[in-house]
């Protein structure tokens, strides 16, 4: 296990000197340019999209005084600030409960690489976000988790069932919004991966039963349902609009 | 027989309509008779997602759906219609899956049915019938290198295991060809996100629930322990997402990183790996 995870502060996107870089990379090659071309036909413009990153319009993210966020459906960018807010949320959540003193004590070793391997990724979805969106990233969200018992295996678990079917439910209901094929395509490869992890927490929570897959069509999820279950574990309030 | 999978067979015959090449004489001339009913059976109360209710009446009009639409669900069909009657069948061999394993299978076999039928309603008269499969892997010889999946329980779970981890790289590979049909895109995504939940559940099974790869819940690497699915986990190893090495932005190791991001099959990948599934 990488030793600097282990020190992370939650819900902390760090910026690095990479990510500027990474960042050019990602839009010239997933990224807005071509999102204008391929919606040109039907928006009869070729500047629909550029406008949010690139000329400085006023879309995209609004962070009000309070801190309290908005998020702009009729963005891509915003859409891609929506899943980096849900993945800030969970990378805080396993990092927080991988650094509980009663984690090593309160599951097995084997459930203990699990919960590693999750918080990994979870992390490495909310970087990867924070890299591709660059400046138009939302800030740093604070976590609430004041309701959840770190030392007690089941609030651990179950935390974790509703963080990853709700992330599952979130990737499948904003899917619609997206109109780049590239970010479509991206949000692909991560959601199937917060399924991966869904059916494996509900697995740790009753082993060899049916409840990995309890339907067999997943939720697809509005952003105001799923903000609204979101709301007690972040203390900033997020509204999305235009969806 | 090798256990190679081959990538000749389907790919070399592919036509703009794809699917059609999966179906054969046979069952084009039972479809006639076995429709209405199957149709029936997938309106059934509660198999169907909200979004889809629409989509052969508002959406389209009278099941008018797009030519691109009806490919990829054709497509999404012949994979169901492999994984239901996988599952059937396996469930119905005596002595096949232990008693305390069976609600996972018989969990997974609900859930591959109601696709089939969904997508056979949503489809309506463009439906593919079903093709005669050989679960042998064997092209209808029926002595492939999974010749016996219905009588020993670790070939049935490699091979469940297989069809899982495709599916999900198949629906995934067709989203961007969805994207303008946002209903059929959410259904689409809302079926691929249960098959990946599936995925994990018998990639845990196989391992008997330990922790070690690779048999955790997610691809690690390309990694495969199942000899002859090397295609079905080829390029799951790529590091490179929206154009960036993941690795140089972030501390979470390329291992993990793997793990993080799934990758898409393509259509003609996708029919390579099962063709020979295919009589």
């Amino acid at each position: 296990m990488t030793p600097s995870l282990r020190t992370l502060t939650p819900g902390a996107a760090r910026d690095t000197d990479d990510v500027s870089i990474a960042r050019r990379s990602f839009l010239r090659n997933a990224g807005l340019a071509g999102a204008a071309i391929a919606f040109a036909g039907c928006a009869g413009t070729t500047t629909e999209l550029t406008a949010p990153a690139k000329s400085g319009e006023p879309r995209g993210a609004v962070v009000g005084p309070n801190g309290d966020i908005t998020l702009d459906f009729s963005s891509d960018i915003d859409v891609l600030n929506y899943a980096y807010a849900l993945e800030q949320l969970e990378a805080a959540f396993y990092v927080t409960a991988a650094s509980n003193a009663a984690f090593s004590s309160i599951f097995a070793a084997n459930e203990q690489r699990v919960l590693l391997d999750i918080r990994d990724h979870e992390v490495a979805h909310r970087d990867f976000f924070a890299a591709a969106l660059g400046s138009a990233k939302i800030p740093n969200l604070t976590p609430v988790f004041t309701a959840i018992n770190f030392a007690n295996r089941t609030s651990v678990l179950q935390t974790a069932r509703t963080f990853e079917d709700l992330g599952v439910s979130a990737y499948n209901g904003a899917a619609r919004f997206i109109k780049d094929a590239g970010y479509l395509g991206l949000a692909g490869k991560i959601v199937s991966v917060e399924a991966r992890h869904a059916s494996t927490i509900r697995d740790l929570l009753n082993n060899r039963s049916g409840d990995f897959a309890p339907n067999a069509f997943d939720a697809g999820n509005t952003p105001q349902v799923v903000l609204t279950a979101a709301k007690p574990f972040i203390v900033q309030s997020i509204t999305v609009i235009n969806a | 027989m090798s256990t190679q999978l081959r990538a000749d067979g389907l790919l070399a015959t592919i036509e703009p309509d794809i699917a059609s090449r999966l179906v054969t004489r046979r069952d084009a001339i039972a479809k006639g008779a076995a429709t209405s009913g199957l149709v029936m059976a997938g309106l059934r109360l509660g198999t169907v997602p909200a979004a889809l209710a629409a989509l052969s009446t508002s959406a389209f009009g009278q099941s008018r759906l797009p030519t691109t639409v009806i490919g990829v669900l054709n497509f999404a069909l012949v994979l169901e219609y492999l994984e239901a009657e996988f599952y059937n069948r396996g469930v119905a061999a005596t002595g096949l899956i232990p008693a305390a394993d069976r609600t996972i299978f018989t969990t997974i076999q609900g859930h591959e049915n109601t696709h089939v039928d969904y997508l056979k309603t949503t489809l309506g008269s463009s439906a593919r019938p079903k093709p005669t499969f050989d679960y042998s892997y064997g092209n209808g010889s029926g002595t492939g290198p999974f010749a016996d999946v219905f009588t020993n329980y670790n070939t049935f779970k490699a091979v469940a295991q297989a069809f899982e981890d495709t599916g999900v790289r198949a629906y995934k590979g067709q989203a961007a060809t969805l994207l303008p049909y946002k209903d059929v895109l959410q259904a689409a995504l809302t079926i691929h996100s249960v098959e990946a939940r599936h995925a994990a559940e018998i990639r845990r099974l196989r391992g008997n629930f330990g922790d070690n790869e690779p048999n955790q819940g997610w691809i690690t690497r390309a990694i495969t322990d199942i000899p002859g699915t090397e295609a079905v986990y080829a390029g799951e190893d790529n590091l490179i997402q929206g154009g960036v090495d993941v690795s140089t932005i972030t501390p979470v190791a390329p291992k993990e990183l793997t793990e993080a991001f799934d990758e898409p099959l393509t259509m003609a990948q996708v029919l390579a790996i099962v063709d020979p599934f295919i009589v």
